[in-house]
């Protein structure tokens, strides 16, 4: 029986922030954990290198299926490129909302790609199109019969609508793999929860890994405290978001407290996107928090009475406002436009609610740069207030810490992260479960022993009898066959065979001086063994002889010494070891103080 | 195992099954034809009906008249109405482990189990089923405790009265039984026990069975359900459709190889075409907005009105009836309409598809914001200031015995302009109708049920080739007025075994083996050896441990190190401690052979005697005899173990040891 190997390699996902994309190897099945893009880069290096696979040949025949975790582009973005330019026509796995949302992004990718910053050797909207025909949604809970062995199973995970966490298991042998989570529920969105599934590995991210997050409420007073000091004092916010995901909670966040405090600045939500996001909220509401979930019907939480679409030109409108305007990292589009016309202003703010990737406006400002190169040499100076607020909904050390409590893995791996903080989850890690944990570098491949158990079938009957018996040994025969392996009795093994059981039985003379009469001395020899021998059952039966199990013992007179008495002790090859040692207590003779 | 059958409604099922040391109680459906013995609860005074005369004995007694109440030769009993619960005598139903839920009808009797029988298990259902099965108990417990009566009648179940009293109160079975409607705390409690499932999601229940709802195509969230251990497969197939309409399709193949199939649910109405029947309906409906009259469709508030909603969405611009309002009145009917958009997951593929646009998979949508169609909780507040005629009113309670549809019968039931279109199938239109005779409305009767008929039952079955059948007796016999169609009824081998009401049935199976699993290292221990081409054997010699209905073997713990005791050994301490088995033998022993080696291991004296059976080797020195035959080797000798022994070691050599 050979130990399986579990060899797994991070495309991307390693130690580093952006780009996943996951390759797991169990029990001989290949399958792909996410395929995501770098938002940093804007040349090869932004969707991983599938060439580790492709030298072996296509890529549908290595991999078994594909697995996307939420709709987030540093986890779906290469997509399109891996199925319809590299080539894959296997099965693709994503849940529902994420099946919806997932193409608009990409579109949305590829329209500021293309279109606005005119590359060309990039996915086009039919291959956007193709690849989504690959996709099979997946229900949670459900699980997923990919092949014969190969099956796979979603679990919440918060982070984004639809965002899911996927046990893949084959045989006893399993992996979990993370996606991005969060712990603890939001406005908009439930907690990740996984049941008791030991699986052999945890596949987790840790872009948070040494955060402890202040609470919740803390953050969302700091929020709705910044917004509204800028606001009253007649300043310009802008949030760079994301369409779909922290906009809604943020969003949420901001019109109950609009209502609460009657104030009357205007709220923005930049372009189409956005209508289109909330929609999908309402749709999808069943993937919502128990809150939402249950006032629906009374009141749609995605139906934003102070929250209006926004146009261009109302930027250059006099007068404080609030601007949620996408992307988040203010790499692009309609948030890097805002930001160019409100920067100069010290009244004004902008709030990253965010992590955002090296290389982005985002990360610059961020990291206290106030002077930015723009296009065409031009610098660009920071005035404005610049705020971070982590709204990101990815599980913090504790949240990591408890989702292992919560699935007892016997190995954790943790990726999506940076080298330095995971290094010290690691050693929390392996400190509190004593299990070990990986952080492989991107391109690195791991191996994870795995001790699977093998499954047999065994006779009802043999089970019936050995849990009968407490704490005995059982015995017994599996036939093996390649396929499949059968545990049966002895009895059952001989008769499946068609072999006969060749019967060896033994039978000792012993002799005893006893000058009494052969009945007595039978129940002397009865009375003694029964002292004795406790534990069996012996017994003197009708017609002379005794019994000690199926041990036979007879009496007969010597046929010449009328003072001697021949013990018959007989017993078969399967009481050896009793029968032995009845005939070595017998010939040590009987005991004198015996009635 | 055993099958208790509690309830003896088809498509209202109620049956527990014992499996393998677990008792799952499938389905619990209300069975709600009793209430069509009582009057109707109206929602304003009607004279008509508290004019009725009092029921008479043929004797002229007149004690019942207060209880019983006469309307164009039918009695009906004034009182609120009562319904048929499942046999709750058959077995004690706080032994039942679960309750695993097909869809939304057939979970109302759910508050009668859960709150008053002692039950302490989990309920399993899908979130739809959980959702509208809560609106349409809502809408129950609303519309009887919104007509508060204060008269309940109980003379007439009293056994010897009842014999006295005409059909179909006569006949009426297990009066005794019928209770009165639950209430929203309970109808809460009861929910508050369901854990939500999906389809194909595997539940393990202690370990020793696992239990999967499958998609069954009939409505929102409606699942056929799998029972299986490792080697038995019980399919329950409750309530199915084969035709498309907005739920996901029917999964068959997943019921492919079960042992057991029960089948209950099929269509009530196996002669009626749904298709059809909505064209019926479509152009009737039509046919009386056209005249000037007003249309009635006394139905449930979800499941079939969402398909009928999409037909006149596509129908009533061509049929000229833009200006019609159409109204859905039902306490729930909002919340109905919501949360059938919501669903997306459980939707056929197109409506799933528009959700991905987005758009709102049922057109309904659109009927509202156009106002075409209007939605109100009772027929009191805004609808009465909004109500226009000609219109179209979509209410319930189908049975038109409680309900606001009870006001627009006797505010229609005059007019010969008026038509009342019956579509649900669950009760006969006949008997609603019986206690607002005579009525010069006209009555439509298009039955849509989109359960299997006996057609694609008899394909699904050769498709899916179950060992055994089990369904209600109804099933297998033609309907009682069509006893000549005998195509009417389930066709397959061997025969559907059949059971009726406050039967127990004793499946049919056959278990052998169970699963169990063989620790990494014990496993690496053992040698298999090859006995037969493709068959090896090994001996396993291991503990078997079993935790939560799971087996595991592991390797046996070392024998403890005999103590180095100075003690002086006593008889008793050699006592063998535990049998440890030897092995079986197999195999015979060549007398030339054995002779052979007898003489190379130092006896000179042999003698070989034959017998009939076999031979006899005689020792003579040592007095011992050996007895050869084909299946059996004795050896007889003094109480001299070495010799013993050394014989022993000699023949085994020659067997084979399993």
């Amino acid at each position: 029986f050979p130990h399986v190997l579990l060899v797994l390699c991070c495309a991307g996902a390693g130690q580093d922030v952006g780009r996943s994309c996951i390759l797991v190897s169990i029990a001989g099945k290949n399958v792909m954990l996410d395929c995501g893009m770098h938002m940093g880069y804007n040349d090869d290096r932004r969707f991983p290198d599938f060439s580790y696979i492709t030298q072996n040949g296509r890529l549908t025949d290595f991999l078994d299926c594909v697995i996307i975790s939420h709709f987030h582009l540093d986890h779906c973005g290469a997509l399109p490129y891996f199925s319809e330019m590299v080539g894959y026509d296997g099965p693709i796995y994503m849940t529902h909302p994420t099946k919806a949302i997932c193409p608009i992004l990409l579109e949305d990718y590829r329209k500021i790609t293309v279109d606005k910053k005119g590359e060309t050797n990039f996915f086009t909207s039919q291959m956007i199109k193709d690849c989504m025909k690959k996709v099979v949604a997946v229900h949670l809970h459900q699980t997923v019969q990919v092949d014969e062995e190969l099956e796979i199973k979603a679990y919440y995970a918060g982070h984004v609508l639809g965002a899911a966490m996927f046990q893949i298991k084959v045989g006893c042998e399993s992996v979990v793999y993370t996606g991005d989570y969060n712990m603890t529920p939001d406005r908009h969105l439930g907690a990740a929860w996984i049941d008791k599934c030991r699986p052999d590995l945890l596949i987790s991210e840790s872009t948070y890994a040494t955060t402890i997050r202040d609470s919740k409420r803390c953050r969302e007073r700091d929020f709705l405290k910044k917004v509204h000091e800028t606001v009253e004092r007649g300043g310009k916010v802008l949030i760079p978001v994301f369409a779909l995901g922290r906009a809604q909670e943020l969003c949420i966040l901001l019109e109950t407290f609009w209502e609460r405090m009657n104030l009357k600045a205007p709220i923005y939500f930049s372009t189409g996107l956005t209508e289109k996001a909330n929609h999908y909220y309402k749709l999808f509401i069943t993937w919502t928090n128990q809150k939402i979930r249950k006032t629906f019907v009374q009141r749609n939480m995605f139906e934003f009475k102070h929250i209006k679409a926004f146009d261009r030109a109302f930027a250059d409108n006099p007068g404080p406002m609030v601007v949620f305007a996408t992307p988040g990292m203010l790499h692009a589009g309609q948030s890097l436009q805002i930001f160019r016309k409100w920067a100069g202003n010290e009244k004004n703010m902008v709030i990253m609610p965010g992590y955002c990737v090296q290389g982005t406006v985002g990360h610059k400002i961020l990291s206290g740069q106030r002077k930015l190169e723009m296009e065409g040499r031009q610098i660009l100076e920071v005035k404005m207030q610049v705020e971070y607020m982590s709204f990101s909904a990815h599980a913090d050390a504790k949240g990591i810490m408890q989702l292992i409590r919560q699935a007892e893995p016997r190995n954790v791996l943790l990726v999506h992260g940076e080298a330095k903080k995971m290094e010290f989850l690691k050693q929390k890690i392996e400190q509190e479960f004593h299990v070990s944990c990986f952080m492989p570098a991107n391109g690195e491949t791991t191996t994870v022993i795995t001790n699977p158990c093998i499954p047999v079938d065994i006779s009802l009957g043999l089970l019936k009898r050995e849990t009968a018996i407490a704490q005995r040994f059982p015995r017994a025969f599996p036939p093996f066959s390649p396929q499949s392996f059968r545990l049966v009795s002895p009895e059952q093994a001989l008769k499946e065979l068609g072999l006969a059981e060749h019967q060896l039985r033994f039978t000792c003379r012993v002799h005893v001086q006893d000058a009494r009469k052969e009945h007595e001395t039978v129940l002397r020899v009865y009375n003694h063994l029964k002292g004795l021998l406790k534990d069996y059952s012996v017994q003197h039966l009708p017609d002379g002889s005794i019994t000690v199990e199926s041990i036979l013992i007879q009496a007969t007179a010597h046929s010449e010494d009328q003072g001697t008495k021949v013990l018959l002790v007989s017993w078969t090859y399967q009481d050896e070891e009793l029968g032995s040692y009845l005939t070595a207590l017998l010939k040590k003779g009987l005991p004198q103080s015996t009635p | 195992f055993l099958q208790y059958c509690l309830s003896g409604h088809p498509t209202l099922p109620c049956n527990v099954l014992k499996f393998k040391s677990t008792t799952i109680m499938l389905d619990c459906g209300l069975d709600m034809t009793s209430t069509l013995n009582f009057l109707p609860l109206p929602l304003v005074q009607s004279p008509r009906l508290s004019k009725l005369p009092g029921w008479v004995l043929k004797d002229g007694s007149t004690f019942l008249d207060k209880e019983l109440k006469e309307c164009s030769g039918h009695v009906f009993v004034d009182s609120v109405p009562e319904f048929c619960l499942p046999e709750t005598e058959l077995l004690d139903l706080s032994t039942v482990d679960v309750i695993l839920i097909s869809n939304y009808h057939c979970m109302m009797a759910l508050p009668y189990i859960t709150e008053y029988t002692g039950f302490t298990g989990t309920v399993y259902a899908t979130e739809p089923t959980v959702q509208i099965g809560r609106l349409l108990m809502e809408e129950l417990v609303n519309s009887i405790e919104r007509v508060p009566k204060a008269q309940s009648a109980s003379m007439w179940k009293n056994k010897e009265v009842q014999r006295l009293l005409p059909a179909p109160l006569k006949d009426a079975v297990e009066v005794s039984m019928w209770r009165k409607c639950y209430t929203m705390p309970e109808v809460n409690a009861a929910l508050s026990k369901i854990q939500l499932v999906g389809y194909s999601q595997k539940i393990e229940l202690f370990g020793a069975v696992q239990v999967t709802p499958l998609s069954s195509g009939y409505a929102l969230g409606s699942s056929n359900w799998i029972i299986q251990s490792h080697y038995e497969k019980v399919s329950y197939v409750s309530g199915s459709s084969l035709l498309t309409t907005h739920p996901q399709p029917m999964d068959q193949a997943s019921l492919k190889n079960s042992d057991v199939l029960i089948l209950t649910g099929l269509t009530q109405i196996p002669t009626a075409n749904p298709d059809g029947m909505v064209g019926e309906f479509c152009s009737n409906l039509a046919m009386t907005v056209r005249n000037g009259g007003n249309v009635l469709v006394p139905c449930y508030p979800s499941g079939v009105i969402y398909d009928l909603l999409e037909c006149l969405y596509q129908y009533i611009d061509s049929a000229g009836l833009s200006n019609i309002p159409f109204y859905f009145i039902s306490p729930v009917a909002n919340s109905s309409l919501e949360f059938s958009q919501i669903f997306a997951e459980w939707l056929c593929h197109n409506k799933q598809t528009k959700v991905y646009l987005p758009e709102p998979p049922f057109p309904h949508a659109e009927l509202i914001q156009t106002n075409k169609l209007k939605h109100y909780p009772s027929i009191h507040g805004d609808f009465s200031n909004d109500f226009k005629q000609p219109c179209v009113v979509f209410t319930g309670h189908p049975s038109l015995r409680f309900g606001d549809v009870v006001h627009f019968m006797e505010l229609w039931g005059k007019s010969s302009l008026n038509t009342v279109i019956f579509t649900e199938p669950d009760f006969s239109y006949l008997d609603a109708l019986a206690p607002y005779q005579p009525l010069a409305m006209k009555c439509v009767y298009c039955p849509i049920d989109t359960r299997l008929n006996f057609i694609q039952v008899s394909k699904l079955l050769k498709e899916v080739q179950p060992l055994h059948v089990v369904c209600p007796e109804q099933y297998t016999q033609p309907p009682p007025t069509q006893s000549h169609r005998t195509d009417l009824m389930i066709d397959c081998q061997p025969p559907a075994m059949s059971y009726r009401r406050a039967e127990v049935l004793t499946l049919p199976y056959k278990r052998r083996y169970e699963k169990i699993e063989i620790m990494p290292d014990l496993a690496d221990s053992l040698v298999p050896l090859e006995i037969k081409p493709g068959i090896s054997l090994a001996t396993v010699s291991a503990v078997l441990h079993t935790k939560d209905n799971k087996h595991v073997l592991q390797l046996p713990p070392k024998p403890p190190q005999p103590p180095a005791s100075k003690k002086r050994k006593r008889v008793s301490d050699d006592v063998p401690e535990c049998k440890s088995l030897k092995p079986l033998l197999s195999g015979s022993i060549p007398v030339d052979q054995f002779v052979q080696t007898l003489e190379k291991h130092g006896f000179s004296d042999v003698k070989v005697e034959d017998t009939a059976k076999g031979h006899i080797v005689l020792l003579q020195e040592a007095e011992t005899l050996i007895q050869l035959e084909e299946d059996s080797t004795h050896i007889i000798c003094d109480n001299d173990e070495p010799l013993r022994v050394k014989l022993r070691d000699l023949v085994l050599k020659f067997l084979q040891k399993f």
